[in-house]
């Protein structure tokens, strides 16, 4: 019995065994000098997970009595958190080393945060999705905040620290009610409470608190606050990691717990969820119009689009789930993209991230300049590129499911979103000349996960890689 | 040739996508290379759609030359043409190699002029052919960013200002109707435009917080739709983008604009609009018919106070358009069939006044009137086809204009004749802007000491126009080929329609006698 339990969770133990190894050796040897190692190592170490999961995963496997479940679901949202992990690990490698950040407990640090979101994802019981939480974000809140000597970077890993550990405790307490009025804290035991779609008293009320919490992980309005300092405080390898992996991991819980534990009471929940969305929708379209610096603007854009996400969330269907997982993984390949670009800009060697620093950056790099503006009009969701293909489904999902005005919103808030990535588009081509033009060279990594972003999503407008049928399948899994 | 529609819509693509790899440099070699790339691309678009011209069967009222195929989303590829498309996709191609001869001096980067440029014909092209919902909304949608980048990279002076009103208020005007198309998705579970065109919108009255909408799903989808067309037409009060967009773009964009994107909107009202809301439409056409007659009056009363040519014209187009959606809604054979022939006749007439325009800004880089005057006395040819398109943007009978503006005008006439009253008022306002504005330019004395050495036109100049002028008088004397092209298959449009409503009313009567 326990083997077979074993066999289940096997992916995440060869990670975290892994990772504390590493953690061991390195220390008791070279330290900083195998960081450039470790990294690689630690990159392909998740491409090669997430390859076996795809190859391997059959069927839905639950492991320690429900404490853990490994469906399609988990495993499309596994490989989606594995992949963009590596890929900005890699990118991080050359930033890093420049300036002297790259320690040997960085990759390690993303490993261990990336086991917790496995946990996450995967988690059948309040406490296994408690575990996976914490161990993500105490990783989290380390790196946020690797940049020791920077006044910037600690204040934005205290800051996420403290509001993280608010955001816990509004998770436990809701735990705690729903423990206590539903007698169990295992999903499928919830869910067999709610009889005929009706909650009693004391479990909505834990069900609202849980929701905060989540929310708070996926930086939804009103729990956004945190987002925008920590963005622009954090050395921007990190930032890049917080706008992709752990967001796929919070909002694939956040319908794990939704559909597995309260799943019977749609109704209950998809109106605060459509709340959330369309706060979240606007407030991220308004507040990155006046942002000069590039970093809090796109966490301002991240706070815009998960409110796309949540509106797939809030349908409370299958094909909602199905929206917000292809939603995910667009939003995650043009975060990939965008930020490598991001991590390229530079003045003598120096990071810049000023937007005006962008003057007529066309006229000097054409070809970064074209992949740049296809990610921003796929940003803003133009088509015929493939953010727009993320927003209709999750449109289509929401207008299905009875929230016509969500989608409605949800169109009014994308042209004003559309102009603060157009401001880009409108420095890097229409701008003036500068005399101070950023340094010309990035390196080979960053290049190519730009340029392959960029063609993702041009390319991506013919079937979009197939993953609509993987994630139909997946959310079939979680949604019955 | 199975796929002979992709082919021709893809094949500008395609020549841009070997601009971008390819070419490399920004000498002047290179640059002749891609203007040369760029015409010859269009150039061979246009012979190619030519074929399509030939296989085309007028009698034949539905797709023809269907091509098809799965895509994601229970979403198709579809692409097809009919009577009211086809001349679009004609006029798309043929006006295209003009527009790149025309920007033959342009100097900064021309690269990424031409790619551009060769993008937004296959945007353009795809607008006109797609035969489903979303397929359609993407090419729609998508030419607004080579239009962007147009307007904003070799616009003139304000073009920041332009180019960022020109994409939001477009961009704002078809997100609706992106909504609109997701709930007709959920309506009819299909997004085929040929089978939503026999689906029955509910039309049964509802209330929506408190307000009653007559005609119901049907009214609101028609809004919906209405938003983004009318925008994008554009009709008054949402005509104000089009003065700044044409202002600052530059002369090429300008044509591209005037003579082919404002053609979508008068398209998507005769392909959505009224065939599949055709009660919504009846409700609301009223409203529609008097917000083109004010636009035919207003408009032609603002171009009669601008100093900037480029400004008069745009405003002269918003009018032109008025006469358009009049047309449409009219609702009969003579009023959609004026409509069609004066969007079409529109394109070549607007072209030719913006390549006019340009003609004269190369040589002095001013669009102000009172910059100019007495041009007859060294530009003679130039003063020649000037006033050969003044007269029919006038709508002086042997040109094209003449027929769309008495066609349109004969169809109001038999709905509602203050309409036709109003705007006939307009034609003769027409005249007086487009007459003055001759005048002020070409006729005179020759007195102002920098146009003492402006030269004639030249023979690349003369090149461009002479395809204009022939089809201008030639459709103005010999209506016959558009008319029969688009004849039949607005019979069948005007017949569907006006068979819905009856349908539309009678279940009304049944209802109201229960």
């Amino acid at each position: 019995m326990l083997s077979a339990d074993l066999g289940i969770i096997l992916p995440e133990i060869i990670l975290a065994i892994y990772a504390m190894l590493a953690l061991l050796g390195a220390v008791y040897t070279v330290k900083d000098g195998a960081a450039s190692l470790l990294v690689w190592v630690t990159s392909g170490l998740f491409l090669a997970i997430a390859v076996w999961i795809g190859l391997n995963g059959t069927g839905i496997n639950i492991a320690f009595n429900g404490m853990f479940v490994d469906d399609g679901f988990a495993r499309f949202a596994k490989i989606v958190i594995l992949v963009s992990a590596a890929a900005v690990l890699l990118m991080s490698e050359a930033y890093m080393t420049r300036r002297g950040l790259l320690r040997f407990e960085y990759p390690l640090l993303i490993a261990l945060a990336v086991v917790g979101m496995m946990m996450m994802v995967s988690a059948g019981d309040l406490m296994a999705l408690y575990m996976g939480l914490e161990l993500q974000s105490l990783a989290l809140y380390v790196v946020a905040s690797l940049r020791r000597d920077s006044l910037k970077s600690t204040e934005a890993g205290l800051k996420y620290f403290v509001l993280g550990a608010l955001s816990s405790g509004l998770l436990l307490y809701g735990a705690s009610l729903v423990y206590g009025y539903a007698g169990t804290t295992l999903f499928s035991g919830i869910i067999q409470t709610a009889v005929h779609g009706d909650l009693s008293l004391g479990l909505l009320f834990g069900l609202v608190f849980l929701i905060s919490g989540l929310a708070f992980k996926v930086s939804a309005v009103p729990f956004h606050m945190w987002t925008p300092d920590v963005y622009e405080g954090s050395p921007t390898p990190v930032t890049a990691f917080f706008a992709t992996a752990p967001k796929v991991a919070a909002m694939a819980l956040f319908a794990r717990v939704m559909h597995d534990a309260f799943g019977a009471a749609v109704s209950d929940w998809s109106q605060v969820i459509a709340l959330l969305s369309v706060l979240s929708m606007f407030l991220g379209a308004i507040a990155a119009i006046g942002q000069t610096d590039i970093k809090r603007l796109m966490a301002f854009s991240s706070i815009a689009h998960m409110g796309y996400a949540l509106m797939g969330l809030a349908a409370g269907t299958a094909f909602g789930v199905q929206a917000m997982l292809i939603y995910m993984a667009i939003y995650v390949t043009m975060n990939v993209g965008t930020f490598a670009f991001i991590l390229s800009m530079h003045r003598d060697g120096q990071p810049v991230s000023n937007i005006a620093a962008l003057n007529m950056y066309s006229k000097r790099e054409p070809g970064k300049a074209l992949a740049m503006l296809v990610l921003l009009f796929s940003l803003a969701g133009v088509p015929p590129l493939v953010g727009f293909f993320g927003k209709l489904y999750v449109l289509r999902a929401a207008y299905e499911a009875g929230l016509a005005w969500l989608a409605i919103a949800g169109v009014i808030a994308s042209v004003i979103g559309a102009f603060y990535y157009l401001r880009i588009v409108f420095y890097m081509y229409f701008g003036e000349e500068r005399d101070d033009p950023l340094d010309k060279s990035g390196s080979p990594v960053l290049w190519g996960m730009l340029m392959a972003s960029a063609v993702i999503m041009v390319v991506g407008v013919v079937n979009l890689f197939g993953i609509e049928g993987a994630a139909a399948a997946a959310a079939a899994t979680l949604v019955n | 040739m199975d796929n002979l529609l992709s082919i021709v819509t893809f094949l500008p693509a395609l020549a841009a996508l070997i601009l971008l790899v390819f070419l490399r440099g920004d000498d002047d070699a290179a640059n002749r290379n891609a203007k040369w790339l760029a015409l010859i691309a269009t150039s061979a678009t246009f012979l190619i759609s030519l074929f399509i011209l030939a296989q085309f069967d007028a009698q034949n009222t539905g797709f023809q030359m269907v091509e098809q195929g799965e895509w994601l989303l229970g979403l198709q590829y579809k692409m097809g043409v009919d009577g009211i498309s086809v001349l679009f996709v004609m006029l798309t191609t043929f006006m295209m190699p003009l527009v790149i001869a025309a920007s033959w001096d342009v100097s900064h980067r021309v690269k990424e002029y031409m790619i551009a440029f060769l993008l937004l014909e296959t945007l353009m092209l795809g607008v006109f052919m797609a035969l489903d919902l979303v397929l359609f909304y993407l090419f729609f949608e998508a030419g607004l960013i080579p239009m962007f980048l147009i307007i904003g990279i070799w616009g003139g002076k304000n073009r920041i200002y332009a180019s960022f009103k020109f994409f939001l208020y477009t961009f704002l005007g078809s997100v609706l109707m992106l909504v609109a198309m997701v709930g007709m998705f959920a309506d009819a579970g299909t997004t085929d435009i040929e089978q939503l065109l026999v689906h029955q919108f509910g039309s049964e009255t509802f209330s929506v917080l408190g307000v009653q909408i007559v005609g119901g799903l049907q009214t609101l989808l028609f809004l919906a739709f209405f938003a983004s067309f009318a925008v994008k037409m554009p009709m008054w009060p949402v005509h104000t983008w089009l003065p700044d967009a044409h202002v600052q773009a530059p002369t090429a964009g300008s044509v591209v604009l005037a003579a082919i994107l404002l053609k979508m909107g008068g398209y998507g009202f005769l392909r959505f609009s009224l065939p599949m809301f055709p009660v919504g439409a009846d409700v609301l056409t009223p409203l529609v018919l008097w917000m083109s007659a004010i636009a035919i009056v207003y408009t032609s009363l603002v171009a009669l106070v601008q100093e900037d040519m480029k400004k008069l014209i745009a405003y002269s187009s918003v009018a032109h358009m008025g006469y358009v959606t009049m047309g449409i809604f009219a609702g009969n054979q003579q009023g959609i069939d004026g409509a069609i022939f004066q969007m079409i006749s529109h394109g070549f007439i607007s072209g030719a006044l913006f390549l006019c325009v340009g003609v004269i800004y190369d040589r002095m880089h001013t669009r102000d009137i009172d910059a100019y005057g007495g041009l007859v006395n060294r530009m003679p040819a130039y003063a020649l086809i000037f006033m050969l398109f003044t007269m029919a943007n006038v709508g002086l009978p042997g040109t094209s204009g003449f027929i769309g503006e008495f066609l349109t005008l004969m169809g109001i006439f038999q709905v509602n004749t203050w309409i036709a009253a109003v705007a006939t008022s307009g034609v003769i306002l027409s005249a007086a802007y487009a007459l003055w504005l001759y005048r002020r330019v070409v006729m005179g004395d020759l007195i102002k000491e920098s146009l003492k050495t402006i030269t004639d036109m030249t023979r690349r100049e003369r090149a461009i126009f002479a395809p204009l002028v022939i089809a201008t008088i030639l459709f103005g004397v010999y209506p016959a080929p558009i008319l029969d092209t688009i004849g039949p298959s607005v019979e069948a449009l005007v017949s569907n329609y006006q068979t819905a409503l009856a349908a539309a009313e009678s279940a009304t009567q049944v209802a109201v006698n229960h």
